[in-house]
């Protein structure tokens, strides 16, 4: 596999405030990879100073195995795809999607060409004429992703593309994505704080907290191999138990619960801790069970498990329990 | 990368030279001396501040802020019923009746006036009527005196006080309304005790806007006024054109910018009062 | 109960709106009247504009109110619009001075900025005419135009000029294609706003003008303090609908720009 880009400790500093502390960093070529974590992060800024939107203080960023970070964004080989789209509003489709040939001198003729390929790759085609702000959301999104991919760039960024739009929409987009860089082949650095948008499209994902990286991996590793406690409760739900120095996540998926009457005659291979449910709450296809546990090992007075719908035992409030887990599906992580 | 700040080197330069250099220069002339025909004399003193406070120029000051702070309060009485009437409109309704409040703001302060002196005039609109009508057999004085003066600095001003109480009228939460009346309060409770303490950052920053323009005003004391109402923008006018005392035209003038910016400062103060109330929704 | 209370208000938001125009409805009729000093209505004439154009001294005033506005609106907002960008796009270290300096020409009593300017120009022993009046107003509309053009820039955010050099624009294109048909609303804006307050300006005007240099608002000043007469009607009259067309442009023609410019607004309200 050969490397698109590649951070090398690159730290940036605002008003003398490192923001981000030495980052390194490679991406694939052709590979789906995404930035994610909470607002404030420095996903974003990772992601611009690729864009060459800003400049890193110190530390290379190479693309393609060159150079860039003193390039400014005119001259880099990376398209970005903006949270509000940036539409140019006082041009139309079309002349939104031709700019940055125009501004390469790419012949006429060309532009052209390459515009109606990408238009009819977006279904923009019949709204070409029209002005930005006469376009719904989706497809003034489908505009942005069009401006930047025809200009053959060696990578795609997406600075969370789909935050305005509405939860359906979000759904079905996230999928066409995917299918877009799949046909495309291209590589794309996707910034989201929407974990489940993160593991639906990535192929891996480098979880973010206040500048850092705390973990890399595929969408796969990362939710069932949390290496730090941030990376644990940030994606998807967990339990975190913490006896002494040592934590562990634990997925509520992955508790049993046993009911004191008949689990005793059933030698199980995991240790049972005996706990009160506290609390109920109908979520859908499931229902959080909470139970406060009698032995106080954890540092953690109330359990979270899930029952599900077709569940036979229906737990109520005030019920004694037993719950249990098998080893391995507890974590080790750092706190 | 620097040489695009290059751009606004000739802006500043030029308001440099022309807008602070200028004042700069009043403000030291302020403390020269006036040779016996008008010319100055480079001597420093502060006479020209001790001087303002003669029972003559005090006086004029007493009217000139009794003048301003009178036809802030007729303004605001005047201003705050037809703020909150287009306040309550719908928004296209808003948007015209604003415009026709602004429209004669945009009309030379001369002119303006220069139209109440037609109606009031002794053989104006109003006493020919009068007469006509055989009411009165001699024409009354309703112009050259301090009401006729008020009049025309309260019509001037009054567009200066319904903008911003339209404004704080218009970001008003009408949830908190809604919620007095819950809560059992009457509309005029609601009122008092809503409505009226959640737009006073408005009614602050309309106040003090005519305040401050009424102090500087000259033309209208000037035109409705005649040499009866002096107030201290004639008196500095007076010692630049007529009485050729610059160095006390100086101090005058200097004394006014700075109380004008001071009242500018509190009215910023209200405005910031009123967006951080906007921000923090 | 309440409907009447709500009349009410109505129709003393009326009557004060009434007290708005009645003076200027007044003015306006009177330009019209046929009789010279009485107040009572004796006939429609069209005489006191016909008098008012056969004016020289009027004609002159008009003539020099339009080129000094002209001039005044020119490099008010070049050297205008140049600042606004300079100011939007770099980091200045006396930022928060240069920013007083732009906004104490608007809140400094206009009188005292007049007598300021006449004092300097004397010490210079710069003879009072059209030259320092076009001075003295490039100094108040800069200010204005600075405001607004900066405004609409702060409206537009970084994120079209980071665009737009995203796609390869260099900081001249951006600034070419992108930046100015964007603010190009404003700058028109500024200058309308520019040439309005100097054809109207008299305070200031009244400080620093020569004996050439008479402008409309200084010569209507000069007939009224002689008593009145229809010509300063008619003269009012026209000067009234000039800002009235100025107002019904400067709020239309915002408008209609936002329509096609694309307000952030309105697009963030588009549904899918």
């Amino acid at each position: 596999m050969k490397a698109m880009i590649e951070l090398q400790n690159v730290e940036k500093e605002f008003n003398g405030q490192l923001v981000i502390p030495p980052f390194s960093l490679t991406i694939n070529e052709g590979e789906f990879f995404t930035l994610l974590g909470p607002s404030g992060c420095g996903k974003t800024t990772l992601m611009r100073m690729i864009a060459g939107l800003e400049i890193p203080t110190r530390g290379e960023i190479l693309l393609a195995g060159s150079p860039v970070s003193k390039l400014p964004p005119y001259k880099r080989d990376v398209n970005m795809v903006f949270q509000q789209y940036a539409l140019f509003p006082h041009m139309n489709v079309e002349e939104n999607i031709c700019f940055g040939l125009k501004m390469k001198k790419v012949p006429l003729h060309e532009q052209q060409k390459r515009a109606e390929e990408v238009m009819a790759l977006t279904e923009l085609t019949e709204y070409r004429y029209r002005q930005p702000k006469e376009l719904s959301g989706g497809q003034q999104q489908r505009v942005a992703i069009a401006r930047a991919i025809v200009n053959n760039p060696k990578v795609l960024l997406l600075d969370e593309p789909l935050g305005a739009l509405d939860y359906q929409l979000r759904k079905h987009l996230q999928l066409e994505l995917k299918k877009l860089q799949k046909d495309l082949g291209l590589t794309f650095l996707y910034v989201t704080h929407d974990q489940e948008e993160a593991i639906t499209m990535s192929d891996r994902i480098a979880v973010m907290n206040k500048g850092h990286l705390e973990q890399m991996g595929t969408a796969h590793e990362i939710y069932h191999e949390p290496k730090t406690r941030f990376v644990a409760t940030f994606i998807g739900e967990n339990n975190i138990l913490c006896q002494g120095d040592y934590c562990y996540a634990l997925r509520p998926e992955k508790v049993n619960l046993h009911d004191p009457a008949i689990a005793l005659e059933k030698t199980s291979t995991y240790r049972l801790y005996a706990g009160v449910v506290e609390n109920v709450v109908f979520q859908g296809t499931i229902d959080k069970v909470f139970v406060r546990l009698r032995e106080k090992d954890f540092d953690l007075p109330v359990l979270m498990a899930y029952q599900y719908f077709d569940d036979k035992r229906r737990w109520r409030p005030g019920e004694e329990i037993l719950v249990g887990w098998e080893g391995p599906d507890a974590v080790k992580v750092e706190s | 990368m620097s040489r695009g700040r290059m751009l606004a080197y000739p802006a500043i330069a030029w308001l440099l030279f022309f807008f602070l250099a200028p004042l700069v220069i009043v403000l030291f002339m302020s403390f020269l001396q006036r040779g016996t025909y008008g010319q100055i004399i480079y001597q420093f003193t502060v006479d020209n501040y001790i001087r303002f406070f003669e029972p003559l120029y005090l006086q004029i000051l007493g009217d000139t802020l009794f003048m301003a702070l009178l036809t802030t309060i007729i303004c605001f009485l005047l201003g705050y019923p037809i703020a909150y009437q287009i306040a309550r409109l719908q928004r296209n309704w808003q948007t015209l009746m604003l415009l026709l409040v602004m429209v004669p703001f945009w009309i030379n302060f001369l002119i303006r006036s220069y139209a109440w002196v037609i109606i009031l005039r002794s053989q104006g609109m109003v006493n020919t009527f009068l007469l006509d009508l055989g009411l009165i057999e001699q024409p009354l004085n309703l112009l050259y005196n301090f009401g006729a003066v008020l009049l025309g600095m309260v019509y001037g001003h009054l567009p200066f006080m319904i903008l911003p109480i339209y404004v704080s009228l218009e970001q008003l939460d009408r949830r908190m309304i809604e919620a007095a009346y819950d809560l059992g309060a009457t509309p005029i409770k609601t009122f008092f005790y809503v409505t009226l303490p959640q737009t006073l950052p408005g009614i602050i920053a309309g106040s003090i806007l005519v305040f401050v323009s009424s102090l500087g005003m000259f033309v209208i004391p000037d035109i409705m006024g005649g040499a009866k109402s002096a107030l201290i923008g004639n008196l500095i006018q007076n010692q630049f054109l007529s009485a050729r005392d610059w160095p006390f035209g100086s101090a005058l003038s200097i004394m006014l910018a700075i109380l004008s910016l001071i009242l500018i400062f509190l009215y910023y103060k209200a405005l910031q009062a009123q967006q951080g109330k906007e921000d923090s929704r | 109960m309440k409907s009447l209370r709500h009349r009410l208000l109505f129709a003393y938001a009326m009557v004060v709106l009434a007290f708005l125009y009645i003076p200027i409805v007044v003015l306006v009729l009177y330009s019209f009247n046929a009789s010279r000093i009485n107040a009572q209505w004796s006939g429609f004439t069209l005489d006191w504009y016909i008098s008012v154009f056969q004016n020289r001294y009027v004609l002159e005033a008009l003539y020099n109110s339009l080129t000094i506005g002209l001039i005044a609106m020119v490099v008010s907002t070049i050297l205008g619009t140049m600042t606004a960008l300079a100011l939007h796009r770099y980091k200045f270290r006396w930022k928060g001075a240069i920013h007083s300096l732009v906004y104490l020409p608007i809140l400094i009593p206009e009188i005292v900025m007049g007598l300021s300017l006449l004092v300097l120009f004397s010490q210079l022993a710069i003879p009072l005419g059209k030259l320092t009046v076009i001075i003295a107003h490039i100094s108040f509309c800069i200010s204005f135009v600075i405001i607004i053009v900066l405004a609409r820039l702060e409206g537009l955010g970084r994120e079209m000029e980071e665009a737009a050099q995203d796609l390869g624009a260099t900081p001249w294109q951006t600034f070419r294609y992108v930046t100015f048909p964007m603010i190009s609303p404003g700058v028109m804006a500024g200058a309308l706003m520019a040439f309005t307050l100097s054809i109207d300006d008299f305070v200031i005007s009244f400080f620093v003008a020569g004996p050439n240099s008479t402008t409309l608002p200084l010569y209507i000043y000069g007939m009224v303090k002689r008593g009145v007469s229809p010509e300063i009607n008619a003269l009012s009259t026209i000067l009234i609908l000039f800002i009235f067309l100025v107002t019904v442009a400067l709020v239309i023609l915002p408008e209609r720009f936002r329509n096609r410019m694309g307000d952030k607004k309105t697009q963030r309200q588009m549904p899918f």
